[in-house]
């Protein structure tokens, strides 16, 4: 019997390598841990059966296509589409021998911050069910967290890898914008979206980058990774610098719980050897959301027109010609929070107001690309809390849109840069994970790591949910 | 009042590059429907586009035929709306950056040279092609069901933007031919209307002559031929003429002609104000075309159609130095020697372009000794020999001669008296040496002061050979 709550992905390679346990027994296993817990999680959409190779297991959110598994995006106008192609990420993870080992469930096109927006019903916190598990990629989170995969890959346009690994007490990489393929990714918001790793410790994230990041043929905005990946060993921080910009972590809405395990976990950088100076980035953390929440919907506004019932997905029949269809299609296919960012993003690119929202937004992404570039003169890496609360009740914000987008106000200003950015879980407040956030210049996923996996070791984190021990 | 006509043009080109824009599947035509189809071109979700290499250099190439600047930072952008034959409901076009702008084409004619301004030449992915089901003709009224090919989704298009310099449907007329000539030189398009590989749309209005305004405009779409084109535009000018001089107001509209009935009175419609909402497309870098690519693509430019236009009008005229460059006998007439220039032009442009024969397999020194020589055989004679002077070994010689004797009762002696002449070679070619039948042809052409018809001459002599 293969117990997978503390298995983590390196120690089943080992298992794997060593003979120990077969890439069969081994998916199985997980297949049964799902079939034995996760009828009150929901963290997967479908589960598949045969392995369809010798490796370790993984998870995908369920916008990554995947040949012949169904592939919703969390919504019911992809209902019954079945991909003829494998994403990038996918063939990758293939190659790598990994196994399929289901979709797991997320925020309707990766739209929101709690999962609560899938067109499937929502995934809960394994730490506590009555709790959400963050979002987009909450299914990925609270699969990993649950023991129900060993790894997962999930997708983060404004934090929806680094959101919900901090709510699930994982570790999420946001990776550098270019270096992961979107190829087979069903697109949310094109200039943001990155797939990144979601795993039970840093050594297993920088494992599972190293399988999926690189250039890819199909995805013309991709780029070689200037240096390998390296799996990180160093425990001390000696030489590194971390920068605390004061916005970020002093910003409205941060819970004292959240503030406190984030204080102590900076004063555990210096104790590691680590030289730590205060920073600001006023103009990213001020303009980051409104921003994003011009340039995100406006992407989305065109992504999503291509869901017509014409080609796949569902098609609702009725009187009249096709742009009748068309209207009954997607009213019915997508939920509440598509139509509002439908609707936003329609707005914000039609003549006239162009200008004054989707081009300035563009112009300010450089303002704040440049803060931050500043801010990395003097530092290596910046740190901050990942979300300014634990996870919180189903329902809890699901009639206030304005307060759900607030739970990625920490994420959004790195990510609208194309920088990097890891959640670490730095303690438990009230019973709750808590997630720290590295961020780092482009391509700087190797100092996230080793930081990482230092802090890591240092804190020593138990990240199997107290009720699963 | 006298009134002056201001047309401008939007001309599409297919590229004929081996695979589409955005994705590697073959550009065909013709082939079973949706069987020229991927991921990309089908817009399935998280399909991504990489554009085409040679696309993008070839509309260099054209813009700098166009003598067009090429921009060092060009955009592809999003052009947004629904249809079913756009299958991500947007379009992958180029907006405010394209790759070429400010060029000019010179369109020489009888006025002089007519500098039509190029805006802009831009790159784009055609549509799908929507089928209308249920009526005979196809057409979407009354139609029981539509059915979409993607064969042709994503097919590389050249957009082409003209300033309104055009001044006559004549004019335009020429401009079309010219530019089509020049991407046909080019090599980058068929440019064949009957195949789609080239739609225009025209934008008319009317002006006082001398003033310098810009008045309302309308646009004609589905013109079918160059023809057809001038003669559209003629007879919208006089119908906006007609509107103003009776003290009305030419109204905004677009006028669709019916390509299957060109009499038909075209349908008008009002032009809706569409809002695209372009946005730069974010799967796409930028294209920044190197300057060496710029560079090299110049320097391969052949001699183009206009420059040669120019050069034999001072000669011919414009209409005929414009009829010989466009359709691709200007290099045969100039090929052709012969004093009477106008002569070897027109015999080139009329009885010559009648039979068929492509200019390129034409011996041209063999062709102007016939058309020196066309006055003096009949005309039935000149034309067969139009006809066969594109086959190898063609000579003139074999058609010269007035007054030719073909009747075999005359013939037949001579032809026997040489026989009997020479029973050794008779002997030889009976022995396989087939290649003797010129020199039996040779002798009677001889004795009869080529007076014979070689062809019936060639006729009895092989017959005598093989009737022992």
């Amino acid at each position: 019997m293969i117990e997978t709550v503390r298995l983590t992905a390196e120690e089943a390679m080992g298992l794997v390598e060593r003979g120990e346990v077969s890439g069969a027994e081994l998916h199985r296993a997980y297949l049964d841990a799902i079939a034995e817990r996760d009828g009150e999680l929901h963290s997967y959409l479908r589960t598949v059966e045969e392995p369809g190779g010798d490796g370790v297991p993984i998870a995908f959110k369920d916008l990554i296509s995947t040949r012949g598994v169904e592939t919703t995006a969390g919504s019911k106008i992809l209902s019954g589409y079945v991909p003829v192609y494998d994403a990038t990420v996918a063939t990758r993870c293939k190659d790598a021998r990994l196994t399929l080992l289901g979709k797991t469930n997320m925020d309707e096109f990766a739209m929101g911050s709690s999962t609560e927006n899938s067109g499937f019903g929502p995934t809960r916190n394994p730490w506590d069910p009555t709790r959400v598990p963050g979002g987009s990629s909450g299914g990925s989170a609270a699969a990993v967290a649950a023991g129900l995969a060993p790894w997962a890959l999930g997708s983060d346009t404004g934090g929806s890898v680094k959101q919900p690994a901090s709510l699930c007490g994982v570790v999420g990489l946001r990776p550098t914008y270019g270096t992961v393929s979107r190829y087979g990714i069903v697109a949310f918001a094109s200039s943001l979206d990155q797939i990144g790793p979601m795993t039970k410790t840093v050594r297993d994230c920088a494992l599972l980058y190293r399988i999926v990041a690189g250039r890819d043929p199909c995805d013309t905005t991709t780029v070689g990774l200037p240096q390998p990946v390296k799996i990180p060993e160093r425990e001390d921080l000696k030489g590194v610098r971390i920068g605390v910009p004061r916005e970020l972590n002093e910003a409205e809405g941060i819970e004292p719980g959240v503030k406190e395990l984030t204080e102590r976990t900076i004063g555990l950088c210096g104790e590691l050897g680590a030289e730590v100076g205060e920073t600001s980035l006023p103009r990213s953390v001020e303009f980051g959301l409104p921003c994003y929440y011009l340039v995100a919907p406006a992407e989305a506004s065109s992504n999503l027109a291509r869901y017509d019932g014409v080609r796949y997905g569902i098609r609702v029949e009725g009187e009249g010609g096709v742009r009748a269809m068309y209207d009954r299609t997607r009213d019915a296919g997508f939920g509440d929070e598509p139509k509002r960012r439908i609707m936003l993003g329609t707005y914000a690119l039609s003549a006239g107001y162009y200008e004054a929202y989707y081009g300035q937004a563009q112009k300010v992404r450089t303002v704040i690309a440049d803060e931050h570039a500043a801010a990395f003169r003097d530092f290596d890496v910046l740190v901050s809390p990942t979300s300014p609360t634990v996870a919180f009740e189903l329902g809890a914000k699901t009639s206030n849109p304005l307060a759900m987008y607030l739970s990625d106000v920490l994420t959004i200003p790195s990510n609208m840069a194309g920088l990097p950015g890891l959640s670490i879980p730095c303690g438990l407040s009230d019973g709750l994970p808590v997630g720290f956030q590295l961020i780092g210049p482009q391509f700087s996923e190797n100092t996230l790591f080793h930081v990482g996996h230092a802090l890591e070791r240092a804190i020593g984190f138990d990240f199997v949910p107290g009720r699963l021990r | 009042m006298s009134w002056e006509p201001v047309i401008g043009l939007e001309i599409h080109i297919h590229l004929k590059t081996r695979t589409k824009m955005f994705c590697r599947c073959e550009v065909a035509y013709l082939e079973p429907e949706n069987t020229r189809t991927c991921p990309v071109c089908l817009a399935h979700p998280g399909s991504l586009p990489v554009p085409n290499a040679k696309a993008i250099e070839w509309t260099i190439k054209l813009g700098l035929a166009l003598d067009c600047e090429i921009a060092e930072h060009a955009v592809f952008h999003r052009k947004n709306y629904f249809y079913p034959d756009n299958p991500k409901g947007y379009q992958i076009s180029q907006y405010d950056e394209p790759l070429c702008l400010n060029g000019r084409l010179v369109v020489p004619g009888p006025e002089g040279d007519a500098r039509v301004g190029i805006v802009r030449a831009h790159l784009e992915e055609d549509a799908a092609k929507n089928v209308h089901t249920g009526t005979a003709e196809g057409r979407i009224s009354g139609a029981s069901a539509t059915l979409v090919d993607f064969n042709r989704a994503g097919t590389p298009l050249v957009e082409i933007v003209t300033q309104p310099d055009l001044r006559s449907a004549d004019q335009a007329r020429r401009f079309l031919q010219l530019l089509r000539r020049t991407v046909v030189e080019l090599g980058i398009s068929d440019a064949e209307m009957e195949k789609g590989s080239l739609r225009f749309d025209v934008n008319v209005s009317v002006r006082p002559e001398g003033s310098e305004e810009l008045r309302t405009r309308t646009e004609l779409k589905n013109l079918n031929s160059f023809a057809f084109a001038a003669r559209a535009i003629e007879r919208e000018v006089e119908r906006q003429i007609g509107i103003y001089d009776s003290g009305g107001e030419v109204e905004q509209e677009t006028l669709h002609f019916d390509p299957t009935a060109e009499s038909a009175p075209p349908l008008r419609s009002k032009e809706e104000a569409q809002d695209y909402r372009y946005l730069p497309e974010p799967d796409l870098v930028p294209l920044e075309p190197p300057r060496e690519l710029v560079d090299r693509v110049r320097a391969e430019l052949p001699e183009l159609p206009g420059e040669r236009v120019r050069r034999l009008a001072a000669e011919l005229g414009h209409d005929l130095a414009g009829d010989l460059v466009t359709s691709g006998r200007d290099r045969l007439y100039e090929r052709v020697s012969g004093d009477d220039r106008r002569a070897v032009a027109n015999v080139l442009m009329n009885q010559f372009a009648v039979s068929g024969v492509d200019p390129g397999a034409v011996d041209a020194d063999e062709l102007a000794t016939l058309i020196a020589a066309r006055s003096r055989i009949p005309r039935d004679r000149f034309l067969e020999a139009l006809a066969a002077s594109g086959d190898p070994g063609f000579s003139a010689e074999t058609y010269l001669g007035d007054g030719l004797v073909a009747d075999t009762a005359e013939l037949e002696p001579i032809v026997e008296r040489i026989l009997a002449a020479n029973p050794g070679q008779v002997e030889a070619y009976r022995g396989g040496k087939e290649g003797l039948l010129g020199f039996f042809v040779g002798q009677v052409m001889k004795a009869t002061q080529g007076k014979a018809d070689p062809r019936v001459v060639n006729e009895l002599v092989r017959a005598k050979l093989s009737s022992s």
